[in-house]
């Protein structure tokens, strides 16, 4: 009888009802959306390897390091592989189509990388040409790129016009790898420069480090740094962990400010919630004063206004988990430049049920009591 | 529905007046009750000093105008208002003494009510508004339900039990919350303008009802009206102008 009087109650002013649940489900889907902006903001991050370090220019990472490091780094105790990257920062046909391109040394970036999942014979056609590519699934669909097509990309760093040719086209093997990006080879961008730029032949952006003990990572971190001190170029070598999260730090003020928002809009829909639920209640004093006088006790009134309030922000909190996924889809496909990977994690949708359930209980902790507390000649009198 | 216990009231005291109606064992002792209310700093007096008696089986009607206290006096019967002082017995238990957690379990089991405008449940059905006081029991749904559908039959709306409030007339809607009052076999039933709502022929449906609970089942009914066509049905009238009875006990 309390879980039908609930329904009921729940729906009784459908409009009313309709609207709140509206609003309930918007502001979840809002919360979820925003929620993953900002974990997607950190997806690189967490797509990291604790065996990986990442060396750098001590001073800022617009300055390159000497290719002659590599051969120093490798002999560092616990480093068991090396390899390294160019950021290239080419544009696409036009600025509105970023995406993050790499001049790697192939064959070791790969194999420090096993998450990029390249077919054999794919890999083979890429080491065999020098101006070869290996793209990213969702990249490849992104512009309809297919093996075999030429890619040109305007250089800004490097200027010039750099054609490519792919010969693979890597997927990723977890949900959360990048499918996003695109190598080609360094020894191409380094043979370009030689002829080109003969000062910035020779320099890498990063080393990347394969160690064999990620809780070594610091002391390896500290000896790999140690043999650059006093040079020119002096390194600074963190786990990529480390590396990434440098990035997300710059923008923090924004991911604050996201997360702020986030949980405004909460706040609002729960504001809502609890005018709903305090006009439900001063509505019914009639009703709860003669539920008390019937004999139904506060706690049975109580979980009446609990019951409806948890009712309307629980459905709407399922409706925006629900509608979470394909609008994080859509929102995804917009925003593929700037979130490689955008899904819907399964702690976002914790979040989300955990401030439906807040917004409910909240929301009619006020109208709750003044129910269960209603004066039952009062509240009679109340529909006289 | 069976006739409720005669258990023994504890007797008057000395120098009060009372009286019942017929002579028999009184269910409701009612002594020195008085009740006021705050109007801000001010405090109005709304009964004063008020002892009498409601017989076991009586059939009372509580009379007088508007803003005499009968509605008050009628809430303090049924536990749903608690006086400043005095006493009131029913069936052999102070409920002036009983907690707010005691007078509640009390009113389930003792106490049937019949508003003015009914106050059903607008999202139950004539059945589950009857089925509601059964819930504070521990009768099976099954028994509840059976138990709810005997109710409204004995009111005549056999034909109805699926309708809500909503689709029924004032006088169908009184006659659920009827069959809600007797549901519980309570004690007492107590009435308050039970016809003020309803068009004459309907009121007289509902009086008859009443008289029938009263005279078949033995029901003690506490009502209050202003309206003399309603106040002939009862035993015993009792009148009350500015918080005091006015009339002879006798």
């Amino acid at each position: 009888m309390l879980l039908k009087l609930i329904v009921k109650n729940a729906f009784r002013h459908r409009l009313r009802t309709g609207l709140t649940l509206l609003g309930v489900t918007v502001a979840v889907l809002a919360f979820g959306l925003l929620q993953t902006v900002v974990g997607a903001w950190f997806a690189a991050a967490d797509a990291t390897s604790r065996t990986r370090l990442v060396t750098r220019n001590a001073i800022s990472l617009v300055f390159p390091l000497p290719l002659s490091y590599l051969q120093k780094i490798r002999a560092v105790p616990g480093v068991m592989q090396v390899s390294h990257s160019n950021w290239f920062g080419g544009v696409y046909v036009s600025e509105r189509n970023f995406f993050p391109q790499f001049a790697v040394d192939a064959q070791s970036y790969f194999r420090l990388y096993p998450e990029f999942l390249v077919e054999p014979g794919e890999m083979q056609a890429f080491l065999r040409d020098r101006q070869g590519a290996v793209v990213g699934r969702r990249l490849a669909q992104r512009f309809g790129w297919r093996l075999g097509d030429t890619v040109s990309l305007r250089g800004t760093i490097w200027p010039g016009t750099w054609r490519f040719t792919i010969r693979g086209i890597y997927r990723g093997a977890e949900a959360g790898t990048d499918e996003g990006l695109f190598f080609f080879h360094w020894r191409y961008l380094n043979e370009t420069a030689q002829r080109n730029y003969p000062r910035r032949a020779n320099t890498v952006g990063v080393f990347i480090l394969g160690i064999d003990d990620a809780s070594r990572a610091a002391a390896i971190s500290s000896a790999v740094d140690a043999l650059f001190r006093n040079s020119l170029a002096e390194t600074r070598t963190e786990t990529e962990k480390a590396f990434q999260l440098s990035f997300v730090s710059m923008t923090e003020a924004i991911l604050l400010a996201i997360q702020a928002v986030s949980y405004v809009v909460i706040v609002i829909i729960l504001a809502v919630m609890a005018n709903t639920m305090a006009m439900t209640a001063r509505e019914r004093l009639a009703e709860y004063a003669t539920l008390k006088a019937l004999g139904f006790g506060p706690g049975f009134v109580r979980l009446l206004v609990y019951g409806e309030s948890l009712a309307i922000a629980l459905l709407g909190g399922a409706l925006g988990m629900l509608l979470s996924f394909p609008a994080a889809e859509a929102f995804g496909a917009q925003l593929a430049s700037l979130f490689p990977v955008f899904s819907i994690r399964p702690e976002t949708l914790g979040l989300q049920a955990l401030a439906a359930l807040l917004v409910g209980l909240i929301a009619a902790l006020v109208p709750a009591e003044k129910g269960a507390r209603v004066n039952i000649v009062a509240g009679l009198r109340s529909v006289a | 529905m069976s006739k409720p216990g005669t258990e023994s009231a504890p007797a008057p005291s000395a120098g009060q007046t009372h009286a019942m109606s017929d002579g028999n064992t009184p269910l409701v002792v009612i002594r020195a009750l008085r009740k006021s209310y705050r109007r801000g700093a001010q405090v109005v007096p709304v009964l004063e000093d008020i002892s009498f008696d409601i017989g076991q089986g009586e059939f009372l009607g509580l009379m007088g105008p508007s803003g005499s206290g009968k509605t008050t006096l009628l809430n303090l019967i049924a536990g749903i208002d608690k006086p400043d002082s005095g006493s009131i017995e029913v069936d052999g238990i102070d409920i002036t003494r009983l907690d707010e957690e005691a007078l509640a379990a009390w009113r389930a089991r003792h106490v049937g009510f019949i508003f003015q405008f009914y106050n059903l449940m607008p999202v139950l059905t004539a059945l589950e508004n009857v089925e509601l006081p059964l819930t504070l029991t521990g009768l099976s749904r099954r028994e509840r339900r059976e138990r709810a559908a005997l109710a409204l039959s004995m009111v005549g709306l056999a034909d109805r039990m699926d309708h809500y409030p909503g689709q029924l007339s004032g006088g169908q809607q009184q006659r659920v919350a009827i069959a809600r009052a007797i549901i519980t076999d309570p004690t007492l039933i107590v009435a308050d303008e039970p016809t003020g709502d309803l068009d004459r022929h309907s009121g007289e449906e509902i009086l008859d009802l009443l008289e029938r609970l009263n005279q078949e089942l033995g029901k003690t009914i506490v009502m209050v009206t202003h309206d003399p066509k309603a106040a002939e049905r009862a035993h015993r009238l009792r009148h009350l102008d500015k918080g005091v009875l006015t009339d002879d006990p006798a």
